[in-house]
């Protein structure tokens, strides 16, 4: 009895696998399909006329195929939300990078007073929610007289608590032997910074380096209280008039298509090329927790 | 010993320069905002000029007694609808979007599945996407003759017009159950409430427009939360769950006995992280329905901003975002509380027990 039922109960459990494994592929391609789909539409209809988009919003094809949309989209203010987009987020990621590797590198390797201070602070900080912050933000910017300019748009952006964390548990794997011999050659505490720990924490500056620049370029409540000037409006900020706004009714899809196709692609290349950095970023918040 | 001290004092000075740029950007553009809200929120400031100025006028707690007392008229009625919003929002949204990447992460974490990376990058891709780009995409996705009342109407469904629709899914679901008329609502329900809404309006639960943003929203974070179940699920030991198995445990037996606490952590963070998120709910209103239809979708956070920038009443919108930010803490603790460790809190318990026990058993033994 016993090897009747062994012999019988094998392929029985191999075809549940199968079963479940078939299962599991059918889940994840409808999943992917209700994922992809939204973004498949948002390219097709960017190339679609206007008409089309309304008369056919389901059809996978252009038909007539038009750059109109594009051409549009250009003689908006769209190229200057492109061009201040891409400064403040240059600015924004190479201010973060540095500052937030200074700080990690200080809270995890230079035994200072005050520093248990400091890192309670910080923790303090990450507790308070942004969209909060949003009405005493402007009354500072105000105060300070730089609401309306530069400053206004890249300052407060400056650092990032999550990424002081993210740098600080990367320096504290370094082993501390590396620094020791540098600080017998003689070496200040900048220094072995700089040329000796730094460089070995190349992992940790892509990651910090890619969630800067995906953060700073979507960032939109920030730059709706720092400035009012159409000629700082960064790309979030403008394209969210295209709705309301100069364009009228909403009724101009296959612009705001090609508007969200266009500040999509830099994050999406972003994405694509330093996605391990990125998800490692993603869940550095779990191993936290 | 004074070269040790000289060596301290250097690491001091290093310290303290290394965390002094992080330090003043935090202080300028965090902890001194803040305190100037709070004294705003006190103050009738209308936006023009300094709020220290000297014709700035004090005026106590009136404006956080304006959100909540009879005095607020349409404030309170306008800061009470957001609330509800967001409730219903959070109460949605939250539970879903947990479910939705733990089933995404169970299905991914399958041994023999392939192409893996496939889908777990399609799955997150729209999380690192801007808020903007992707709010303008569901806006054509769910307008009027969009593609979902398109699709509907492939299957005969008569699809609503999504962005113009106030009616409250709650009240729909009531008329539908055949508890009551969405139309005509019971007097009972609509003639009499509290904080300046009545008992109808504060059960609507989620409007129809609002309902498109909560889809969105789970969408787009789902993937970011699935990352994190996938990591801890890797953590799991193959065995475990195999011995499991072997012991005559079921699928299920195992999911819910072994899997399933050994995700409580990240189950808390997933929760914690959703509750905060949730309640500061701004970019897809602003851009998407500026707080309508019928209100339905104003939000705390899109109203404080509101009231501030487009009515100047400064002090009690810089009172809502306390408010809001009261509610965040709050959610959050009682989250923490109800996630408490309770086999911690039962071993706890149990060696209180034993030791009472202890206690009076020479007393027992005495009689």
């Amino acid at each position: 009895m016993s090897t009747t039922a062994t012999s019988r109960a094998k392929p029985m459990v191999r075809d549940r696998t199968a079963v479940w494994l078939f299962l599991g592929y059918a889940v994840l391609i409808f999943f992917a399909f209700l994922y992809l789909y939204p973004f498949v539409v948002q390219v097709t209809t960017s190339f679609k006329t206007n008409s089309d988009a309304v008369a056919n919003p389901l059809s996978p094809m252009a038909d007539p195929f038009t750059l109109g949309a594009f051409d549009r989209l250009f003689n908006t203010e769209f190229p200057l939300w492109f061009r201040n987009s891409v400064i403040v987020t240059l600015l924004v990621t190479a201010g973060r990078v540095f500052l937030c590797s200074l700080a990690g590198y200080a809270l995890a390797r230079i035994k200072f007073r005050g520093r248990g201070a400091v890192f309670t602070a910080l923790l303090a900080v990450m507790a308070v929610p942004g969209v909060v912050l949003l009405i005493p933000k402007f009354l500072v910017l105000n105060y300070l007289g730089i609401y309306n300019a530069w400053p206004a748009l890249v300052l407060p952006l400056l650092v990032d608590a999550a990424g002081v964390f993210i740098m600080k548990q990367f320096f504290e794997t370094i082993p501390e032997s590396v620094e020791e011999a540098a600080r017998i050659d003689g070496a200040g505490t900048f220094r072995i910074f700089w040329s000796v720990v730094l460089p070995m924490a190349r992992p940790a500056l892509i990651t910090i380096t890619i969630l800067s620049f995906q953060g700073s370029w979507n960032e939109l409540p920030h730059f709706i209280i720092a400035s009012q000037d159409p000629g700082l409006f960064t790309l979030t900020k403008g394209v969210a008039t295209l709705t309301s706004g100069q364009l009228g009714s909403g009724n101009q899809y296959p612009i705001t298509m090609a508007a969200a196709l266009l500040m999509t692609i830099p994050v999406a290349i972003v994405f694509f090329v330093f996605q391990k950095y990125l998800v490692r970023g993603g869940t550095a918040g779990a191993e936290k927790g | 010993m004074s070269r040790d001290t000289s060596i301290r004092r250097g690491q001091t000075l290093a310290g303290w320069t290394f965390v002094s740029p992080t330090l003043v950007v935090l202080g300028l553009f965090l902890a001194v905002p803040v305190l100037m809200a709070l004294w705003v929120s006190f103050t009738d400031w209308n936006g023009r000029g300094s709020p220290f100025a000297s014709g700035i006028g004090f005026v106590g707690v009136d404006n956080y007694r304006e959100l909540v007392g009879e005095q607020g008229g349409l404030t309170r009625s306008d800061f009470m609808t957001s609330l509800r919003n967001n409730f219903f929002y959070v109460l949605l949204v939250v539970p879903l979007q947990t479910a939705f990447a733990l089933f995404l992460a169970l299905v991914l974490n399958q041994r023999l599945l392939k192409a893996v990376g496939f889908f777990r990058t399609a799955f997150y891709f729209p999380s690192v996407v801007s808020s903007v780009a992707i709010s303008l995409v569901f806006l054509f996705l769910f307008s009027g003759g969009g593609v979902i009342n398109s699709l509907l109407e492939v299957v005969g469904i008569d699809g609503p017009t999504w962005f113009n629709d106030s009616r409250g899914l709650f009240h729909l679901l009531g008329d539908g159950l055949g508890l009551w008329s969405a139309s005509d609502p019971p007097s009972a329900l609509a003639g009499s409430g509290v904080l300046g809404l009545t008992w109808w309006q504060w059960i609507s639960g989620p409007s129809v427009a609002l309902s498109v943003i909560i889809m969105l929203v789970i969408w787009t974070t789902a993937g970011t939360f699935m990352l994190m179940f996938l990591a801890a699920l890797q953590d799991l030991p193959v065995e475990v769950e195999e011995a499991a198995r072997i012991d005559g445990a079921g699928r299920w037996g195992v999911f819910r006995n072994v899997t399933l606490p050994h995700l409580r952590p990240t189950m808390l963070l997933v929760t914690t992280l959703g509750l905060i998120g949730t309640w500061q709910v701004f970019d897809q209103v602003y851009v998407m329905t500026q707080g309508g239809p019928g209100k339905t979708t104003l939000t705390p956070a899109y109203l404080s901003y509101s009231y501030a920038f487009d009515n100047q009443k400064w002090g009690v919108a810089a009172a809502m975002a306390f408010v809001l930010f009261l509610i965040i803490f709050t959610m959050t603790s009682l989250q923490r509380f109800l996630f408490r460790d309770k086999d911690a809190i039962a071993t706890k318990r149990a060696a209180r027990r034993t030791r009472k026990a202890r206690a009076n058993a020479p007393a027992g033994g005495a009689a």
